[in-house]
């Protein structure tokens, strides 16, 4: 029997305060899709990153094909047959896609000769590309295949795909399983990184299952239920949501026609966007990362600005309105960056609170802070909503992620708002954190509050929402009861198939 | 006044002397600013290099060595800055500040004893009160100023056709995934820093050895800061460099022409022309890029510091 | 192997100590640099730092004076660290400064020789608007086409200079001064004179202006919600959108504010200790100022001790000019090298050092 491709024996990998990895082994065989499983935050990454070379391990060893491995940079893990492709990608935007290209090779050819490489391969494995194009214009499925042609022109023995499929469609998706079913059967081996398990029984021949750094077990996924890889995963049972009929009442938030310019310079503008929401409703917002998500939540929190008659409130016009009449008028929102955008990432949580509860809350006189009451505040939002902290002195960059987005959900929704708009609401949180923050969205919407989910991840939109609808290219599909989806029918929405319901009737 | 008292040949040849120092400060500047960082000590590296050329070519005799002290003396300087801001992760704007305030202080000290000093001459290719125009503006020159036209043209090459450009372009558009690709984005920006500070030197050398000559405390007047705006008139493109520094040469001169041909305008008036046209230049070029009619083509991580987080 | 590694909060214990290492280590740097000038290291340190306030010789001299330099700058670096903490880099403070003294003495000149009590809170005022208009554009400048403020408060630094200068030889010129450049000495104008409050305290308007300052500037960042804005702004440009915080709001109120605080400070020095409008009457204090904000931490009673320490630096160093010969530019090179080793130390504050744990790579078995 040839020996396996890699073999990583007890690789340890500790950072203060939290061990990424502890005593991690595994093995891939040459020619497998191996699937490397686990919640964020479960030391995925750093194990990854230490078989490319970008962090060295503190213990343990590595094997390849036989020989001792251990790369102290990525070029010697590139050099030594290994490539891959980054979760967020690693492309320069104002760079075109044969530069890109070159910057990720050790010894590129010279332009020309590399564009008529890169469009040799883009025939054979299916990924069409123009090497002319500038990166910032190209769409995320065609970023991705800059990454994945960069990496097939080193002909790699190993490719690593961390995440590849969060940014696409479901019928990319389908593109990009294909492509890499036919590298697999060429011989190239694939460490396929994600949560996603129906994914993982799709396409991957073993997986390893991490949790908290360790190696819980490996399991060939097309004989394991998508139920127990979870609770592996996991370590503990899951337990859905509890989701109760209500009656839906009055129409709160009214979005007619609403075109607004993006903010930022590769931002995606709206494009006469309408939508409803009515009293104890939540309406689910899918689609690709990209599609005018933040551009969305910008104009109905305030940010952006729209002209008049384009947002109405309780029949109120509002569209003209800053965020802090907004928030007095009762629209809050928590924006999907958390670091940076939902909070500041220097400043105390006790600060934070007051970043967007000031007003309501009435939290200042005359503008001076009333900072005892903030600091009562951030403290009944530390613990109403389980906020692992030492206390509301701490930065706001010093939590943990779910902490974080427990904390900015938690400071939102104990404002007590009529309507609340979440983008992302529990990207990178881990589960149990998840559980709690979808479980406080449905109990607002039972309070008879409205409430706007914008996410990527259908499983939650499908779990927690009402009605559904996507948006593409700044364009909003019109809704369709949760109830009624089917994943086809979810893919062509997101795809932008915007005449669904007239196709139907 | 009297116009004919502005002879057009000369004109233009010492708009190209008056020209070279913003040139050569700017093109360096580029380079840096097109990795990313933003080094506000322009000014400062410029002193230093004014002065530190000025003593070598006074002690060694050799206007050549000259600037290669003042180039290594500017350069010196940005090593302070580099270490300041590639290592000790200080941000990018004061330590570019301290930079320019810590060299006009330490020059005029090193310096005060060069105060009233003639430099040795730098030979020009043909000289002579006889020249004809042509050879005046195109031979009537030193060979530093061939050397600062030449510089933009070979950054400009190296930018667009070299690998190492190649490089030093993706560390400034995103130094994350530069990192995650194996580049070692704080020395490449060392080095370019290093390269700034060597080329702002040659400029204030070529302002004391040359343009000027002599040395004085706080000679470059904010040559450093026009260059820093001829950055951002140019776009971050190499050539036009040149250009901007033409223009902004050829305001420098007529202004002092027509003070010497006694024009009705108060000299003060005349002596802030090249400031307040460097503000109307910087607002038109703003006004352009709001209204779309052109492109800012900054690097997306100008000012913002890296720390490898792993 | 030590490496560097982001705290999670920002130390406390460092963020008050760095000013003094750094003080510690510009004495030993510059010690060495006056060293290699052939000056006594030991005695030039001590002549700066300790004659002025306790040679009997010149402490009576010196310490008043502490506090006519410190109060420009205090007054100055006020107004910078407002805008510092919001990411608005008003670097042109030398120019609002001699705007504002010249607007402040061009009400007083037009007065003269009218005696008033209402001439003297009237050049207040004027400094002040001077000052403030001359940060307003930048300020407009970048608000309606996002120009760079730091290049345009700048220049306008060099196009206030020239101004100066032709002021002093212009409107503004003494006609009863025989030709000579500079205006009428407004020491000897009763109305318009910012003289000393109290007899021999030294302390005159500016100095109750800087000290006011200081206190209001502590009382907006730390107990105002405008103070929170400023420096969310600064901090998290996008939190502070999502928090509905106006940034055109905020970048004209930190320029508006700095440039109003120059503006005095011009005003007062022009009235008081410079006493007359002259080409030589910008000193660099509006750049010195951007040392003493960021020495001071960009925190208002910080800055008052750095206000001191940095006046201390002036006098001690024209002290040393005159007892050992030290050149006058020296002392701004130090002044440099003190900014140098600050930033450097904010390091320490921010990150801390580890050693990186040792290699033990187990053995295969």
């Amino acid at each position: 029997m040839t020996p396996p491709l890699l073999t990583l024996t007890g690789l340890t990998k500790s950072y203060p305060g939290v061990v990424a990895n502890e005593d991690v082994s595994l093995t891939i065989a040459h020619g497998e899709v191996h699937a490397l499983l686990g919640e964020n935050g479960a030391g995925k990454s750093t194990l990854v990153k230490m078989i490319y070379g970008l962090v060295t391990p503190d213990a343990g060893q590595m094997v390849l094909n036989g020989k001792a491995f251990s790369p102290d940079k990525p070029s010697a893990a590139r050099t030594a047959g290994i490539a891959m492709v980054f979760q967020h990608f690693s492309l320069f935007g104002a760079l075109s896609v044969a530069e890109n290209i070159a910057l990720g090779m050790e010894n590129p050819p010279k332009m020309r000769a590399l564009a008529q490489q890169i469009s040799k391969v883009s025939d054979q494995f299916g990924l069409p590309l123009d090497p002319s194009r500038i990166v910032g214009d190209l769409s995320a499925g065609e970023r991705q295949r800059v990454e994945i042609i960069r990496c097939l022109l080193q002909d790699p023995k190993l490719l690593i795909m961390d995440e590849p499929t969060s940014v696409l469609t479901p019928q990319e998706v389908d593109i990009l399983f294909e492509t890499l079913r036919k590298l697999r059967d060429a011989g190239t081996s694939i460490l396929y990184i994600s949560h996603k398990l129906e994914e993982i029984r799709a396409l991957c021949d073993t997986a390893t299952v991490l949790r908290r750094g360790n190696n819980v077990g490996t399991c060939v996924p097309r004989d394991t239920s998508a139920r127990d890889m979870a609770e592996l995963m996991v370590g503990t049972r899951l337990h859905d949501p509890e989701r109760r009929d209500r009656p839906k009442g009055a129409t709160v938030l009214d979005v007619k026609n609403l075109s607004a310019a993006s903010h930022s310079a590769f931002g995606t503008s709206l494009k006469d966007v309408s939508l409803s929401v009515c009293k104890g409703e939540i309406l689910g917002i899918g689609g690709v990362a990209g599609n005018g998500q933040d551009e969305l939540l910008a104009a109905l929190s305030g940010e952006i600005r729209t002209k008049r008659g384009m947002i109405s409130l309780d029949g109120r016009d509002v569209g003209h309105l800053p965020p802090t009449s907004r928030r007095a008028l009762g629209t809050l929102s928590a924006p999907e960056e958390r670091l940076g955008h939902a909070a500041a990432p220097d400043m105390s949580l006790m600060e934070n609170a007051f970043l967007s509860a000031a007003t309501r809350k009435a939290l200042t006189s005359l503008g001076f802070a009333n900072w005892g009451k903030t600091r009562g505040y951030a403290d009944e939002i530390i613990a109403r909503f389980d906020v692992r902290t030492p206390n509301n002195q701490v930065a706001a960059r010093a939590l943990s992620g779910g902490n974080l987005q427990k904390f900015v959900v938690g400071r939102e929704i104990l404002q007590d708002p009529d309507v609340l708009v979440v983008n992302q609401p529990t990207w990178g949180v881990d589960a149990s954190a998840a559980a709690a923050i979808r479980q406080a969205l449905l109990d607002m919407a039972d309070a008879g509050k409205a409430v706007v989910v914008i996410s990527q991840d259908l499983d939650e939109l499908l779990e927690i929402t009402d009605r559904f609808c996507a948006l593409n290219e700044g364009r909003l599909s019109a809704s369709v009861p949760t109830t009624e989806l089917s994943v086809e029918k979810i893919g062509l929405m997101l795809g932008g198939a915007h005449d669904l319901e007239t196709a139907n009737v | 006044m009297d116009w004919s008292a502005i002879n057009p040949a000369f004109y233009v040849a010492s708009v190209m002397v008056a020209a070279t120092p913003l040139l050569l400060a700017a093109i360096g500047e580029l380079v840096v600013e097109k990795t990313g960082v933003l080094n506000l000590g322009v000014e400062g590296m410029m002193i230093i290099g004014a002065v530190c050329g000025f003593i070598t070519a006074v002690e060694t005799g050799s206007p050549s060595l000259g600037f290669v002290g003042g180039a290594l003396g500017g350069a010196a300087l940005s090593v302070v800055f580099a270490v300041l801001t590639q290592f000790f992760l200080t941000s990018q704007v004061p330590t570019g500040l301290a930079l320019t305030l810590f060299g006009l202080g330490a020059s005029a000290m090193v310096g005060q004893s060069y105060v009233g000093i003639v430099p040795p001459k730098m030979p020009q290719l043909m000289s002579g009160a006889d020249l004809n125009a042509f050879e005046r503006i195109v031979l009537g020159h030193d060979a530093m100023l061939y050397i600062g036209l030449a510089i933009p043209v070979a950054v400009w090459a190296v930018l667009r056709f070299s690998r190492l450009g190649l490089i030093l372009r993706a560390v400034g558009e995103d130094h994350n995934a530069a990192h995650a690709l194996g580049y070692k984005v704080m020395w490449i920006r060392f080095g370019a820093i290093v390269f700034g500070g060597a080329c702002a030197g040659l400029g204030g050398a070529y302002l004391s050895l040359v343009r000027v000559p002599q040395w004085t405390e706080g000679m470059t007047t904010g040559a450093g800061w026009i260059a820093l705006a001829l950055v951002v008139f140019a776009s971050w493109r190499p050539l036009l460099i040149i250009l901007g520094a033409y223009i902004f040469g050829g305001i420098a001169i007529l202004q002092l022409n027509l003070q010497a041909a006694g024009s009705t305008i108060p000299v003060e008036y005349l002596s802030m022309s090249p400031y307040v046209i460097t503000i109307f230049v910087l607002v038109l070029l703003s006004a352009l890029h709001k209204y779309g009619i052109s492109r800012a083509q900054a690097p997306a991580m100008l000012g913002r510091s890296f720390h490898a987080s792993n | 192997m030590y490496k560097l590694e982001k705290r999670p909060n920002p130390s406390n214990l460092w963020a008050y100590l760095t000013p003094f290492l750094a003080l510690i280590a510009t004495m030993i740097a510059g010690g060495i640099m006056f060293w290699m000038l052939g000056k006594p290291p030991v005695d030039a340190i001590r002549t700066i730092f300790w004659d002025p306030l306790f040679n009997e010789q010149f402490a009576a001299y010196s310490r008043p004076q502490l506090l006519v330099k410190a109060a420009p700058l205090i007054l100055i670096a006020i107004g910078l660290s407002i805008g510092f903490k919001a990411g608005v880099w008003n670097i042109g403070a030398e120019g609002q400064y001699v705007i504002g003294a010249l607007c402040g003495a061009a009400v007083a000149l037009a007065a003269y020789p009218l005696e008033a009590w209402w001439i003297f809170p009237a050049m207040v005022t004027a400094g002040a608007v001077g000052g403030f208009i001359w940060a307003m554009i930048p300020a407009i400048l970048k608000i309606k086409l996002g120009t760079n403020e730091i290049l345009v408060s700048l220049m306008l630094v060099y196009v206030a200079l020239e101004l100066l200068s032709s002021m002093s030889v212009g409107v503004l010129r003494n006609p009863d001064g025989n030709g000579f450049p500079g205006s009428r000495n407004l020491q000897q104008y009763a109305s318009a004179h910012n003289a000393e409050i109290w007899q021999g305290s030294s302390v005159h308007w500016g100095v109750v202006a800087a000290f006011s300052a200081v206190v209001l500037a502590y009382v907006l960042m730390s107990k105002h919600r405008l103070g929170f804005q400023i420096k969310l702004a600064g901090a998290a440009p996008k939190a502070a959108r999502f928090a509905g915080v106006n940034p055109h709001v905020i970048t004209a109120v930190c320029l508006g504010i700095s440039g109003a605080l120059a503006g005095m400070a011009g005003m007062f020095e022009v009235a008081g200790p410079a006493g007359q409008v002259s080409i030589d009457f910008a000193s660099g204090y509006g750049f010195t100022a951007i040392i003493v904000a960021f020495l001071g931490r960009l925190n208002p009673w910080g800055i008052l001790a750095a206000g001191l320490l940095m006046s201390l630096t002036y006098i001690g160093g024209e002290l040393a000019q005159f007892i050992i010969g030290l050149p006058a530019s020296a002392i701004s090179a130090f002044q440099g090298m003190l900014l140098f080793f600050l930033l450097a130390g904010e390091l320490l504050v921010n990150y801390r050092i580890r050693r990186a744990a040792p290699r033990t790579v187990k053995e295969a078995v």
